[in-house]
């Protein structure tokens, strides 16, 4: 068990960034940077052990009930 | 409406006190409203109060899913202010301000508004120069502000740690003299009590689970009360605004995050107006009551609980500790938490959608209380013309995607930074 204040937030995991060298929408933009759906429940998110490894990672945490269910490394899907 | 005043204290105290009318009804819903407002916080009903008193419109039902100031209404620290740098966010408050002023008077209910003033500290040259130019800002839109130098700071605060070898010392600060607080379920109460003796129903209990939309028009909304027709609807939930954006197949730029605050015992009268101390993550204030009201940043992540944890509320105090060595001595009486609609720039949008008849009035991260009577004011206005007032236009739901934000605080989206 690790003290809550090493880790710090990342925020959604979800979000993808549009490709590169590709054609970007306005709308495509502003959902990568701007809009968030914030789920009740189960979300998948970003944290970094910052007084830690300094590693980032993902989580999948409830939102309501703090429940962590499953982490993993940010080149494995949850 | 029976009217508040010392006569009709005295006159009740006859009777014990047994004889005030209720202060608002509890009707069952109508089959259909010109409007319906979900969410009977301050915003929801400060809008109504203004729907039927400036635009006399009063078929109108405030639905709440639990009691009317069980929300963060009824959970913030009360500090009212108007000491923003941007046009936009200035004028809007200070036309609040003015609201401010008379409510009492208005409402015929005592807000206790209380403007003792708000001291922003600064800790080094970089950051006065920037209170310096923040409250340039603030007078060029008619906001009173006094860049106060470090003695002057001293004479309202002589208990905080005037110390050099602190990690923070105090170089001076910003003030805005005519800033302060308010009783907030007064808030609440005095809108409620108000909008019901003009005919606008207040439903408590009652849950709004769906939406009605036809041809991209809104018709009414479901709820655990059964269907109610609504020829116009009007969102005002606060912390729940991405719950409910999911049902109408909007992602909006929110995130939803958990904001404490605690009060210590109370003690006799010590700190005049409220103080805050951004660079130890911590404000503070004192209630009528003589308690110390604190508080500082958000927990941090995405949260739906209405309380928090406690590291946050350790680190709060860690910070109130710095800046004031005689809170060690308190005791604290009680935390508490409640959820934020965080925008992706700090400023609210009170603007149109994209379905007809739906408005969405949200993003109040921790400063709603103080717009509570703008507000509603200005959403009660962009209900009733089908468009936004001067003072709401640019707290527009477009300006992320335009590029027009209001960052106030210039630190992009990470909004759980605080
Ligand atoms: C600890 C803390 C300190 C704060 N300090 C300050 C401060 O010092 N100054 C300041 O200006 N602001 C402060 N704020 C922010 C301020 O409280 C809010 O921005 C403001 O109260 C939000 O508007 P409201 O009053 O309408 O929200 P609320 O009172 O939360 O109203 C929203 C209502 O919607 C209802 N609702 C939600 N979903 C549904 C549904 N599906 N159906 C029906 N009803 C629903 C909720 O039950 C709730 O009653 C603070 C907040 C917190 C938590």
């Amino acid at each position: 068990m690790r003290s809550q204040n090493e880790f710090s937030y990342g925020g959604d995991a979800s979000v993808k960034r549009p490709e590169l060298n590709q054609e970007v929408s306005d709308k495509e933009w502003d959902n990568f940077v701007y809009n968030r759906k914030s789920l009740r429940g189960k979300h998948l998110e970003l944290w970094h052990h910052v007084s830690g490894c300094r590693q980032w990672f993902k989580v999948q945490r409830d939102t309501t009930t703090h429940e962590i269910f499953k982490t993993a490394k940010m080149n494995e899907e949850i | 409406m029976q009217k508040y005043s010392v006569f009709s204290l005295i006159k009740n105290a006859f009777s014990d006190h047994m004889n005030w009318e209720v202060a608002w009804k509890d009707p069952t819903p109508k089959k259909e409203y010109d409007v319906i407002i979900i969410g009977g916080g301050g915003h929801g009903l400060a809008t109504a109060y203004y729907l039927a008193k400036e635009h006399k419109i009063t078929n109108v039902a405030i639905i709440e899913k639990g009691w009317i100031g069980g929300g963060n209404v009824g959970r913030n620290t009360t500090i009212i202010r108007s000491n923003f740098m941007y046009d936009a966010n200035g004028r809007f408050n200070e036309f609040g301000m003015e609201l401010w002023r008379n409510l009492s008077q208005e409402l015929n209910f005592n807000v206790m508004f209380s403007p003792r003033g708000i001291i922003n500290l600064a800790h080094s040259d970089a950051q006065m120069n920037a209170y310096a130019r923040r409250g340039n800002s603030m007078r060029l839109n008619g906001i009173d502000a006094v860049l106060l130098g470090r003695e002057e700071v001293k004479k309202y605060i002589p208990m905080a740690d005037f110390s050099d070898d602190v990690r923070f010392p105090i170089f001076g600060g910003l003030m805005q003299p005519s800033a302060g607080t308010a009783r907030h379920d007064a808030v609440a109460w005095g809108y409620a009590r108000q909008a019901d003796s003009m005919g606008v129903d207040i439903i408590q209990h009652c849950e709004v689970e769906g939406f009605n939309i036809t041809n991209g028009k809104i018709t009414g909304v479901r709820t655990s009360k059964g269907e109610i027709k609504a020829k116009k609807v009007g969102l005002c939930v606060a912390g729940s605004t991405n719950i409910l954006a999911e049902k109408l197949n909007m992602t909006l730029p929110i995130e939803t995050h958990c904001l404490q605050a605690c009060v210590s015992e109370p003690v006799k009268p010590l700190l005049d107006g409220v103080v805050t101390f951004g660079a130890g993550h911590f404000y503070i204030s004192q209630s009528d009551k003589g308690e110390m009201v604190m508080g500082g940043d958000l927990d941090g992540y995405n949260s739906y609980a209405q309380r928090g944890n406690l590291p946050t509320i350790q680190h709060v105090l860690t910070g109130g500790l710095a800046l004031f060595p005689f809170l060690s001595r308190l005791k604290m009486l009680r935390t508490w938490g409640g959820i934020m609609d965080m925008s992706m720039d700090g400023s609210p949008i009170i603007d149109k959608t994209h379905i007809d008849g739906l408005y969405l009035n949200c993003g109040w991260c921790y400063g709603g209380f103080k717009s509570t009577p703008v507000s509603g004011w200005t959403f009660a206005h962009t209900i009733a013309q089908d468009r936004p007032h001067e003072l709401n236009s640019e707290l527009s739901l477009n300006r992320f995607s335009t590029g027009h934000l209001l960052d106030e605080k210039g630190i992009g989206t990470k909004t759980w930074i605080g």
